[in-house]
Order: C-alpha cells, then structure tokens, then sequence
C-alpha cells in the first residue's frame, strides 16, 4: 500500500490565492475596471466565476489580487470604515480617501499580508481616479495592471494607451487586454471566464 | 515568607507559546523512533447546491485519523441556526467548535435583532473568526440556509475568504464531487432532482477518494422546513453477502453454513479420560 498516494492532496492546504489579471483605466467623466474571475487553490481551480470587483461605495471599486483571505477581508474594512467616513463628512468620499485607507491597512501589516489592491472610482473634485496601492505606496496613475497576469499585459498596455481615451474606447481598451488569457501561468489552458467591466454610472456588464 | 509570584492577567488572543514545545516535542519523539499522534481529521467530501426553493447540503459520513477509520458514521452537517446549517471538511475538532460557537453567537445575536438570522451573517462571523487565526483552524466549510432574501450557500477557506456560488464542493473528494456537479448542474432545479445531484456527487467522493467512506447524509433546507435526513443513502454497507440466487443480502455473521464446504470424509475417534477429581465450588452471583 504505498501510503504516498494516500496523503491529502497539497492544494487542499494551501492558501487560496486569485492568480489574478486586473486592470483599471481612467477616462474623462469615470473609470473602467476589469477583472478575470479565475480563484486557484495550488494547482485546482475553486472558483471560477469570482467577483473580484469589489465595491467600497457607490461609486468607488476596488480590483482584488493576491491572496483571498486578505484582499476580501481589506475590501470589507475599507467598505465599513468609508461608510462611516462619508457619514461623518455628510457626502460621497473622495476616492483618495478611499485609497488612503487601504494603503494604510497595507503599509502596516505589509508584512503579515499578501494582496494588492487597485482603487478606482469618481468623485466631483477629480473626476475618475485610479490609484495603485501595492505594498503600501499610494500613487494616482492614468491606468494601473496588477496580478501574477499583469506581466502578460505590460506590452499591450504600454503600446495601446493613449491618453484622453473615451468611455467606448476605455472599455475596448480593458477588453482588449484579454485579461482572461493570462492569468497565473496558465496561459491558454481553460474556458473563457466572464469579464466585468464598471464605469461611472455602475452598470456591470459582463463581457464572455 | 512573602512569595514573589504576581498573577498576571491572561493576554488577549492566540497563544502561540505550545507551537515551540511542538517543534521541539517531534524533534525529540523523531531521535526516539515514535511519532505524535496525529489529529482526527475528516477527509471529506461535502457540497452543496441551491435549487428552486432553497439549498441540498450533502456529507460523507468517514472520519480517518492518520490511515485509520476513526469513526465510520460520524455527522459533518452541522447546525447553526433553524434555517441554516453548515457542513464541515478538515480537522474535526476545528469544525465542530467553531460551528458551535459561531451558533451560540448567532443565537444571541438574533434574540438582540428579534429576527431570524440571515446566511450572510453566518458567513461574516465564520470568516472573520478564521481570518483571525489566520489558517491554523484547519475549518473548511459549506454553509447553507434559507432566510428572508432566499437561498445562499457559500464555501469558507481555512484562511478566511469565501465564495457565495450556486454549486460548491469541499474536502479531499471535492474534486470528483466537482466534477459531477458542472457535468449535471442547472439552475432551478426540482428538490428530488436536486438531491438525486447531490447523492451521486458525494458517492463520487466516496468511491474515488480514499479520505471519504460509508453513507450519505443529506439536509435539505427550504423556507420554513429542514429535513435532515441521516442515513441518505447507506453506500458502504457492512457484512458478508450470502451466496443466494435472490438478490445480495448481508449479514453480519461471518459463518458459513454448513455444506457450504463438500465433506470429503469423517472419522470420529472417541478420547476415554479417566475423571481423577471433582470439585463443585458455587460463584457469588449476588
């Protein structure tokens, strides 16, 4: 009886990471974000139809990468520590504020957490923001790619962007980085996932 | 004499002071040649799935410790709450304890609000618990239940992120489970239809994985009522089939009849002894 065979497969005690692709982009007037839907345990797929468009407030998103665990638990602190914010200042938070509470969170446990969280949203004073969080740096940038995929897409990105880009071309822009091609190392192995896409307005379309 | 000895007050949260006498306990069992025993854990396979009017949870009922049965009709469907019960995969005592205590809480916490408690709450609570100890609560669990927004089921990682889907799977069969499940799901489904799902899902485990065994149990919870049903489906039964034209039946015996070995030849030889003594000595039966 060859007891190897027998012993818990290794997935079962790992972490659940996203092996992810995110992206968000800019625009005059919001922001597009997109995401793959792909959640791996080790070499097994658990979930492959995650949300990982997580939201802060009305108008105010944030794309998980890393670890489950920790981005999920990051996204709802922020959610309830801004709800508490905007009810304190009486109208929508800024979405800096919303980048500098997860920044916050990152930086001080940075080395307990492994998640990277991209923030995007609208407010008045600035019109759609994107802001990368990685590792506790808070930086305002045109568009921001994360995730063990992002690799894959830094050429697309760097050659396709312009700036200025309207709402229509934002989102073919994020559609065209084929975000459900890469992610992890697993480059073309597995069903098309859906793709979901939020702009300004909040309406969620799933792109397959 | 005045002793030195200040009681301090016990610290808040995890104690991790017993992981280092571990470490150093297997260094010292390993240079003596026996090893620690191992913790119970159940090698599962459970799932779930929400079908028209509320949500099939199903459990294999084997508990193994190291290669060992430890128990071969253990209940991993757990109760939480009237509308909302919980299965669990992973180490037993993990699972049992904190679906206990995240019960207890969320029956004060419904006393307080006055309203049936909701699947989402149940979910907060397990996974923040988990996030807390960071994994080392080796609880990978299946929730389930009915409330007033309809039918939720969700799965919970160890390390405290989960997934609300219609079709879940957890434990070392989750795979043959999983397997069967995107081959047969569809949405709204009948109860029958959805148990029969669930039945052949688990009996995928329990047959191509050896951490699963033995029966079938199943919880269908729907607004209003919970049939917990255990035995589902008796999969492994124990015994020995009798060699009978009618059907396979099993009996517990483990004698043949006799004739069921020809009799080739008897010769009977009859031993004389000689009684030397005998001695009647009467049993204190009271």
């Amino acid at each position: 009886f060859n007891e190897k065979l027998y012993t818990v497969p290794q997935w079962l005690n790992e972490e659940v990471k996203t092996g992810t692709t995110i992206i968000a982009v800019e625009f005059n007037g919001g922001v597009v974000l997109g995401s793959d839907s792909r959640v791996s345990a080790g070499q097994s797929v658990v979930n492959r139809v995650m949300n990982k468009l997580s939201p802060l407030h009305d108008k105010i998103y944030c794309a998980l990468s890393g670890s489950a665990a920790d981005a999920q638990t990051i996204a709802e602190m922020v959610n309830y520590q801004l709800d508490v914010h905007s009810m304190e200042i009486g109208e929508d938070p800024q979405v800096r504020s919303a980048a500098t509470l997860v920044r916050n969170i990152s930086y001080k446990y940075k080395e307990e957490l492994s998640a990277h969280l991209i923030v995007a949203g609208w407010d008045r004073r600035g019109g759609g923001q994107v802001f990368a969080t990685l590792k506790g740096l808070l930086t305002r940038q045109p568009f921001a790619v994360g995730g063990s995929g992002s690799s894959y897409v830094y050429g697309f990105v760097d050659a396709e962007y312009r700036k200025g880009m309207s709402k229509e071309e934002s989102q073919q822009f994020v559609v065209n980085s084929k975000l459900d091609r890469w992610t992890d190392k697993h480059v073309d192995k597995v069903v098309v996932p859906p793709c979901l896409i939020k702009e300004r307005n909040t309406v969620v379309t799933k792109i397959t | 004499m005045a002793t030195l000895a200040v009681s301090r007050a016990p610290l808040a949260g995890f104690s991790f002071e017993n992981c280092r006498r571990n470490v150093l306990l297997e260094g010292e069992a390993g240079k003596l040649g026996c090893s620690l025993p191992a913790a119970r854990k159940t090698g599962t396979t459970i799932c779930g799935i929400v079908f028209k009017d509320g949500v099939v949870l199903g459990a294999d009922t084997r508990a193994t410790e190291g290669m060992v049965v430890a128990d071969k009709n253990c209940s991993k469907i757990h109760y939480i709450s009237p509308n909302i019960y919980c299965c669990g995969a992973g180490t037993a005592a993990d699972t049992e304890m904190t679906t206990q205590i995240i019960s207890s809480n969320l029956e004060l916490h419904a006393l307080s609000t006055g309203r049936l408690p909701r699947v989402a709450t149940a979910n907060r609570m397990l996974k923040q618990m988990l996030f807390r100890y960071q994994g080392y609560i080796g609880a990978a669990l299946v929730l389930g239940g009915v409330d007033c927004n309809g039918p939720h089921l969700y799965s919970i990682y160890p390390h405290g992120s989960t997934d609300k889907l219609p079709y879940v799977t957890m434990g070392s069969g989750s795979l043959a489970a999983m397997a069967v499940f995107e081959d047969r799901y569809k949405p709204d489904m009948e109860e029958e239809d959805a148990k029969r799902l669930v039945r052949d899902a688990i009996a995928a485990g329990i047959f191509n994985d050896l951490g699963s065994g033995s029966n079938i149990d199943l919880t269908v919870i729907t607004k209003g009522n919970v049939d917990y049903i255990r035995p589902h489906d008796e999969a492994n039964k124990k015994g020995v089939s009798l060699n009978e034209p009618e059907g396979c039946r099993l009996t517990g015996d483990y004698k043949y009849k006799r004739g069921t070995t020809a009799v080739l030849s008897q010769s009977v030889t009859p031993l004389l002894l000689e009684v030397v003594n005998e001695s009647v000595q009467t049993m204190d039966t009271s």
